[in-house]
């Protein structure tokens, strides 16, 4: 009895992500739209967007192969799986030891990494300005987080995000460290969703873009995939966000059906705030210059380092 | 421990051989085949021998009043299967792609000579019959060199490469000196129970790590590296990579670990601060390189670098006395040096291929392949993402068992580790993320996009033998990565011996994870996060072409609607790594670009030129080279003096030889 309860909260977790990404998309862009004085689209555009997506006949380039028709379901897949593995309403679930958060940070890193071969697959030039930027990007964005998972595991002593999770949720106080992991943290996950002030997620037709040049050669199905791979990444970084600094109500060990509803609408409101902020950040600064945004990530670094540093200095406790 | 030894006397005896056949049209399949059952044997006997108790051997050869002792002890089977399987698959490999060689009779005598050597530094106990092994892998690898001595740049290679390798020995000999003290006992025995002053050990270690770093590449030896590495054919530049490189790495083990005794915490100084500065440079130096076989030479320099972090590591670690963490990190440092024969040796095969299909090495010149080359694509793919420590890829497994040591690491009580480990994190996580990189760059340079040239629209796939090498190695790449725990149960007995410590084990953990201290601090299962995205794949396929639409329709690329730009209008290998050349390399390198415009109205092309300075060669090895040539200029004078003059040398040479023996007596 108790492993099937335990097999369907790690299945309604699964379920949840992908069922919440699309409205958090949504969210984002009708906060953003109202903060910019326009009405903007419902907040369930983006589930509309995937459906006529999924429906429409996939066009491929004559000259793409096998890797490129490939690449859109094992993005999906990979950034699916490492959503699941992020504790949302409940932490400790069935398969949460499968992979820490050190795996997590990797199996995007595979996403990123199918990704940019098959976005170079047909030859073409954005393909290759986006990958090229993107490969930039991560190589010291991934660093960067390396560094925060490094600061949070030595706090918490663990890197597994459910030990971590519970261990947040009873601690008392405030660190310097912890604080410098969240701001890196913050950079990182603007840098590695494509947000502002690292890219524009909005625009097309701009040699600035650096994640929508690399799907440019996408349509019908694949598309509909890679797009609900880059909704499932944001919230999976909002999600490890909340579960490391904000495990308010997150259930830890066997609870009641109150306790589910009551982490439940927890998570809810973070996914509602998070997204406002970030509509907020996103509406009041500008987009940065390609060749500005290492300085930006090298901060992410240094603070994730500094934060590290501390903790091994004092001892790691 | 006999067996062994027969075997290796069985592969010199096929070196003779070879010279025999020479001539024979079937002689490369002979010996290829040959050398493929001995090394098969010989790693099956070193992975089931692993846990048995040491066996030793004694042969009256080498120094008279000392015999060659060989020995078969944990560590020596962990590396003697290393090797073999590098050996074995090589040969498998060479089965298909010797064929291609223009003068077989310069490959065939060398090559199993080249693996008797290597087989026999690793079982080796004694000093004397370690550096004879040593200088015959040296020896044979340069002979294997030039094989195509015709090319210029072999010629300069080779040079480079003795120069490197005689350095290299004369560092490990001048360290065995001191590790034996006077007593001219050079068995390992003696020299264990053999214990020096500090200030000699320091002396010691840092010959151990010139010595052997110098044949592993560790910076600022690699030099010679990634010259020699691409100059040989492909499956030697397989085995110099994934193989020799980790037979140093065996040097610097038995030397640290095993035979100077216990460690002072700072002996893991050196290995933290070269390897950390190994990792992060040497890939680099890779995303600077345009020749497919050289950007691989230098990705081993920068895995060279992450095993030696693991090892300094694990010599912190057993000078603290945290046994069990130092067992950690040395199954990492381990692990990582089989992991890397494997993606290693695939990436060098499918090279070879691409070498052997189209006659270009460089990037700029290829292209579009996965179509002519698939399975081989697929290979070289599978085995890009394992090198850039990507789960659930074998490279991730002993990545993440590394940041996991570093994650103990906090322990350690001495100031200088605490502030180095954590900046060590740091460049191992770089390296990462720049591998993923370097290796993006290098697949879709390779094989992705349009063909760039017209040999490669004539390329055909590679023959069954290359093919079934590079799937085997391929494959085993996955297993590692999924079943990691079986490794790390494994290389046990390892740590138990050298650092008296060891990890939880690895099989009594349920559902085959893998925990690098304990449950709760963290856990990783590669096996079921593969089956998570390969079942998650396949279901989202099968359902989206059930419930969606399955239609395909075929079209030119779009390319934002430019679709008229010719082939040269795609990024080549050059422009994918121009943004990383732009923040990182302007401090290492100094790149710079200068766009040269014609004026208007001339309808001359527009040019880019980029300049990179290699620091090492200019700030390290230029002035040596330049004060040698000054030198030898000068001392030219001599050659040509009247006999008067060269009388008056021999009578002052006298004159100062007596005064110093007046002063020394």
């Amino acid at each position: 009895m108790g492993m099937i309860a335990a097999l369907a909260a790690q299945l309604g977790q699964m379920l949840l992500v992908l069922a919440l990404a699309p409205a958090l998309t949504g969210l984002t862009r009708k906060m953003k739209a109202r903060l910019q004085r326009r009405i903007g689209p419902s907040i369930f555009q983006p589930y509309r967007d995937l459906r006529r997506l999924f429906g429409k006949d996939v066009v491929l380039a004559d000259n793409s192969s096998w890797l490129f028709r490939t690449a859109p379901y094992l993005v999906f897949a990979a950034t699916w799986v490492a959503a699941a593995l992020v504790p949302t309403f409940q932490a400790g679930l069935l398969f949460s030891w499968a992979g820490d958060l050190i795996a997590i940070v990797a199996l995007l890193g595979a996403a990123r990494f199918v990704q940019a071969v098959a976005a170079l697959d047909t030859g073409t030039s954005f393909g290759g300005i986006g990958v090229s930027r993107e490969m930039m990007i991560a190589s010291l964005a991934e660093p960067a987080m390396i560094m925060v998972v490094f600061t949070v595991a030595l706090v918490a002593g663990s890197t597994q995000l459910s030990t971590i999770a519970a261990f947040m949720a009873d601690m008392a106080g405030l660190r310097v460290s912890l604080a410098m992991a969240l701001v890196a943290l913050v950079i990182v996950a603007l840098a590695e969703n494509t947000r502002i002030p690292v890219d524009n997620p909005s625009t097309h037709l701009e040699v600035t873009m650096v994640h929508e040049a690399m799907v440019l050669e996408y349509s019908g199905r694949h598309l509909a995939l890679i797009e609900w791979a880059s909704s499932l990444k944001l919230l999976l970084y909002i999600s490890v966000i909340a579960c490391i600094f904000f495990p308010f109500g997150l259930v830890t060990g066997a609870a009641g059906l109150s306790a589910y509803a009551i982490s439940l609408l927890a998570y809810l409101l973070k996914v509602i705030v998070a997204s406002l902020l970030l509509a907020t950040l996103e509406t009041v600064i500008a987009k940065m210059r390609v060749f500005r945004v290492p300085n930006l990530l090298g901060i992410a670094l240094m603070l994730g380092l500094l934060g590290t540093l501390l903790l091994f200095v004092s001892g790691g406790m | 421990m006999p067996t062994v030894l027969v075997c290796i006397a069985g592969l010199l005896g096929l070196s003779v051989l070879a010279i025999v056949l020479a001539r024979r049209p079937a002689s490369s399949s002979i010996v290829y085949g040959l050398c493929l059952a001995v090394s098969l044997f010989l790693c099956a006997l070193a992975v089931l021998s692993i846990r048995q108790a040491p066996s030793q051997a004694v042969l009256p050869l080498g120094l008279p009043w000392l015999g060659a002792h060989f020995r078969l002890d944990p560590l020596a089977c962990a590396f003697l299967a290393i090797v073999n399987f590098g050996a074995a698959s090589a040969s498998l490999y060479a089965l298909g792609y010797g064929r291609h060689e223009a003068e077989p009779a310069r490959v065939l005598p060398f090559y199993p000579a080249f693996l008797a050597a290597m087989n026999l530094v690793v079982v080796a106990a004694d000093a004397y019959s370690f550096l004879f092994a040593w200088e015959l892998m040296s020896l044979t690898s340069w002979a294997l060199v030039m094989v195509h001595h015709r090319r210029a740049e072999t010629g300069y290679a080779g040079f480079v490469y003795l120069i490197m390798a005689s350095f290299g020995t004369f560092a490990l000999l001048f360290a065995f000196g001191l590790l034996a003290g006077t007593h001219g006992d050079y068995a390992f025995e003696a020299i264990r129970a053999h214990h020096l002053s500090p200030g000699l050990a320091a002396l010691a270690l840092m010959l151990a790590v010139a010595g052997a770093g110098s044949k592993a590449g560790l910076i600022p030896l690699h030099v010679w590296l990634p010259l020699a590495h691409p100059a040989a054919p492909s499956h030697v530049s397989a085995l110099m990579s994934g193989v020799m490189t980790k037979v140093a790495i065996y040097a610097f083990i038995r030397i640290a670990f095993d035979l100077m005794g216990n460690p002072d915490w700072w002996w893991s100084l050196p290995a933290l601060l070269l390897g950390g500065a190994t990792a992060a440079v040497g890939v680099l130096y890779a995303l600077m390189e345009t020749d497919l076989k050289r950007v691989l030479a230098y990705s081993t320099i920068e895995n060279v670098g992450i095993i030696f972090i693991a090892a300094g590591l694990a010599l912190a670690f057993k000078a603290n006395g945290f046994a069990d963490a130092a067992a950690l990190a040395l199954t990492a440092a381990l692990f990582h040096g089989l992991n890397h024969m494997l993606f290693k040796s695939t990436l060098f095969f499918g090279a070879g291929s691409v070498i052997a299909a189209t006659g270009e090495r460089n990037m700029e010149r290829l292209g579009g392949l996965i179509h002519r080359m698939p399975v081989s694509a697929a290979a070289f793919l599978v085995a890009s993402m394992a090198i850039s420590a990507l789960p659930p890829f074998n490279g991730f497994a002993s990545e993440w068992l590394i940041f996991q040591g570093i994650l103990v690491s906090p322990q350690l009580p001495q100031m200088g580790l605490k502030l180095l480990v954590p900046a060590i994190g740091v460049l191992l996580a770089l390296a990462a993320a720049l591998a993923a990189a370097c290796f993006v760059r290098a697949f879709a340079a390779t094989y992705l996009g349009r063909a760039r040239t017209e040999a490669v629209t004539r390329a055909t796939e590679t023959d069954p033998w290359s093919l079934c090498a590079m799937l085997v190695c391929a494959a085993l790449c996955l297993l590692a990565g999924i079943l990691p725990g079986f490794v790390i149960d494994w290389l046990q007995p390892v740590a138990t011996v050298l650092v008296a410590g060891h990890m939880p084990p690895q099989a009594s953990i349920p559902w085959l994870s893998i925990v690098p201290v304990s449950a709760s601090r963290s856990s990783y299962n590669g096996l079921l996060l593969f089956s998570f995205v390969a079942a998650t794949a396949c279901l989202a396929a099968a359902a989206i072409h059930r419930f969606a639409s399955h239609v395909v329709r075929k079209a030119p690329f779009w390319d934002c609607g430019y679709p008229g730009l010719g082939v040269v209008a795609q990024y080549s290998a050059t422009s994918l790594a121009q943004p990383l050349r732009r923040v990182f390399a302007t401090v290492v390198f100094a790149a710079r670009e200068t766009v040269a415009m014609p004026p208007p109205g001339d309808p001359r092309p527009a040019s880019l030129q980029r300049f990179l300075r290699d620091p090492v060669w200019d700030f390290a090895y230029a002035p040596i080279a330049f004060a040698v040539g000054t030198s030898a200029t000068l001392l030219n004078h001599i050659q040509f003096l009247t006999i008067r003059r060269y009388l008056g040398f021999v009578f002052i040479a006298l004159v100062v030889l007596l005064v110093v023996l007046a002063i020394w007596g």
